[in-house]
């Protein structure tokens, strides 16, 4: 079935003019990641909290166009509460997705909005760079986790 | 020539302007970051592949010193173009920023003493601030920003305010004209400031070389720099001035073959070749440097008057209309700026539309444009904003091209961003 575009704008519009979760933490158990692109000027900060394999909270904050916040401020509700292990599914479908190969519409649910990005290849790189800050965290947690696991 | 007459005669001299973007014919209103190329240049660039062919400074057959020929009389054609004293004063580059980086780094290490300053602004490229935050500070030289008006301008009260705060000035570093605000600097009365109080003088002429007539003596510079890209010249050259003499007493910063006349084992034993041959090792863009002396005469041939004059008359065009048309749409940075660059923002129902949502609209009509920080990322201070959508005319602009820019601003909303992803 096809969508009626208007209502995959009117959720970008919503997410750009209300973003989710966008306001940081002082709490030190989150991990941050401040991404600052390096070809615009979005300039965003993505927070994450992890807790028994989970994906316990996600923040940002920061300065940027329509498609970075909107992109981010879906990416901080999709994910939370996810297991690492679905969080990382998702966002290689959504990798997919935007630079125009197979992916899983089901598991992407609001964020399939970025479809039509893969049609605009300058603007990848608004569309991701929430994507790539998590994924940073991401990395980092597994990283300390097998650290801790090693040191034991 | 009156360019307003002639503006098919041009146009059809720039094959590019035959493409369509987003299936539109493409509205290129980019060339503060590059020109387009006019066929005269790009025949020039043919002719070194079809016909020249051979290496510069080496043979000893009838190619080679044909090429000789082209290559020396392209420095002439540049030095004649910037008004250069002489034509070994012109020093071949892979442009702007190779060019002011190679300043730097001589000047830094074979000028300057530790806490020698080099004085600066904050409207400034990445290119020409960059270099000596670098090379400075491995020396202890600081970069240090000079005064400016409330909309970024230099004016010689804060110049010579800002000299007289800093004695420790040694290098005066501006951009002819700014990439982003398209602000000229009064580099004239700088230059002979700059001149009485012994402080050397290094402009950056990536945005002014194209756009009006460039006099380096009447400048009193000591360097000047610029791109072959910017100038309707191929990408990958450009021209590093300096005064002979200084020139002549410094040492480059690379060596090889082409830039030496004699060594044997050991360090101190390379003799090198004269000024300027001795700063371009290797060998050169050859079809770059004759494309870039092509480049010059057509734009000479046109007048440099010429163009600046039709500059401004396509950006007070887009101001006319925007006065009746835009009032509550857009935010003007830089209306009162005598260059062909028109930096702004536009606003849908009161709301900034963020600078690259606008630029992709405006490609999806088919214009191009730039959004951002135009690598001068200290700016954002003083005109407050995070960035910002530049337009900037050019020669081969017509009206019709301002005219599609100011409809599309019109038109231009929030959601209409948003509509070029589906």
């Amino acid at each position: 079935m096809a969508i009626d575009p208007s209502y995959y704008r009117d959720i970008i519009l919503d997410n750009y003019s209300y973003p989710n979760n966008k306001e940081l933490s002082d709490d030190k158990d989150y991990h941050s990641k401040h991404m600052a692109s390096d070809s615009c000027i979005d300039d965003i900060t993505v927070q994450a909290k992890f807790k028994d394999g989970k994906i316990a909270d996600i923040r940002f904050d920061g300065k940027a166009c329509a498609i970075s916040t909107a992109s981010t401020s879906i990416l901080t509700e999709l994910l939370k509460g996810k297991t690492i292990e679905e969080a990382e599914k998702i966002i290689h479908n959504y990798n997919h997705m935007v630079h125009g190969e197979p992916y899983d519409p089901e598991l992407l649910e609001d964020a399939v909005v970025f479809e039509g990005v893969s049609t605009q290849p300058n603007r990848i790189g608004c569309a991701t760079i929430g994507w790539k800050a998590i994924q940073d965290l991401i990395d980092e947690d597994l990283k300390e986790n097998a650290a801790k696991e090693d040191a034991q | 020539m009156s360019i307003e007459h002639n503006i098919e005669k041009i146009r059809a001299d720039f094959p590019i302007l035959k493409r369509e973007m987003s299936n539109q014919p493409v509205d290129y209103l980019d060339s503060c970051a590059t020109t387009l190329k006019p066929q005269q240049v790009i025949d020039e660039v043919v002719r070194y592949y079809t016909y020249l062919g051979a290496n510069a400074h080496r043979g000893d057959y009838e190619m080679s010193a044909q090429v000789d020929y082209a290559f020396e009389g392209a420095r002439k054609t540049m030095a004649d173009y910037i008004h250069a004293a002489r034509k070994e004063e012109i020093v071949f580059t892979s442009g702007t920023t190779e060019g002011l980086n190679t300043v730097a780094l001589m000047v830094v290490k074979q000028l300057l003493k530790p806490g020698d300053a080099i004085l600066t602004s904050e409207t400034e490229h990445a290119s020409s601030v960059l270099p000596w935050e670098q090379a400075g500070c491995e020396k202890g030289c600081p970069v240090k920003f000079m005064k400016l008006t409330e909309e970024g301008r230099i004016t010689i009260e804060n110049f010579k305010a800002s000299l007289d705060e800093n004695p420790d000035v040694k290098v005066v570093m501006v951009a002819q004209v700014s990439n982003v605000l398209g602000y000229p600097v009064p580099v004239e009365e700088m230059g002979q400031i700059c001149h009485d109080r012994g402080i050397l003088f290094v402009v950056d002429g990536a945005q002014s070389v194209a756009h009006m007539p460039i006099d380096v003596q009447k400048m009193q510079c000591d360097f000047f720099c610029f791109s072959g890209h910017k100038m309707c010249g191929p990408t990958g050259i450009g021209v590093m001035y300096g005064k002979f003499e200084l020139l002549d007493k410094l040492t480059p910063v690379f060596f090889g073959g082409e830039s030496n006349a004699r060594y044997y084992k050991g360090c101190d034993t390379l003799i090198l070749r004269k000024t300027p041959l001795k700063y371009e090792s290797g060998t050169q863009p050859i079809e770059g440097v004759l494309g870039m002396a092509a480049a010059a005469r057509y734009l000479k041939k046109i007048g440099l008057e010429d163009i600046h004059a039709y500059e401004l008359s396509l950006k007070k065009h887009f101001l006319d209309r925007a006065e009746k048309e835009l009032k509550d749409k857009i935010k003007l940075y830089n209306a009162d700026s005598e260059s062909g660059i028109i930096t702004f923002n536009v606003y849908d129902k009161g709301q900034m539309i963020f600078p690259q949502d606008m630029a992709s609209f405006l490609s999806s009509k088919g214009i191009a444009v730039r959004s951002g920080q135009h690598c001068a990322k200290l700016m954002g201070d003083i005109i407050d904003a995070p960035g910002t959508v530049r337009a900037s005319v050019y020669l081969y602009n017509d009206i019709n091209d301002v005219d599609r820019l100011v409809d599309a601003i019109k038109e231009a909303t929030v959601e209409k961003c948003l509509d070029i992803f589906f």
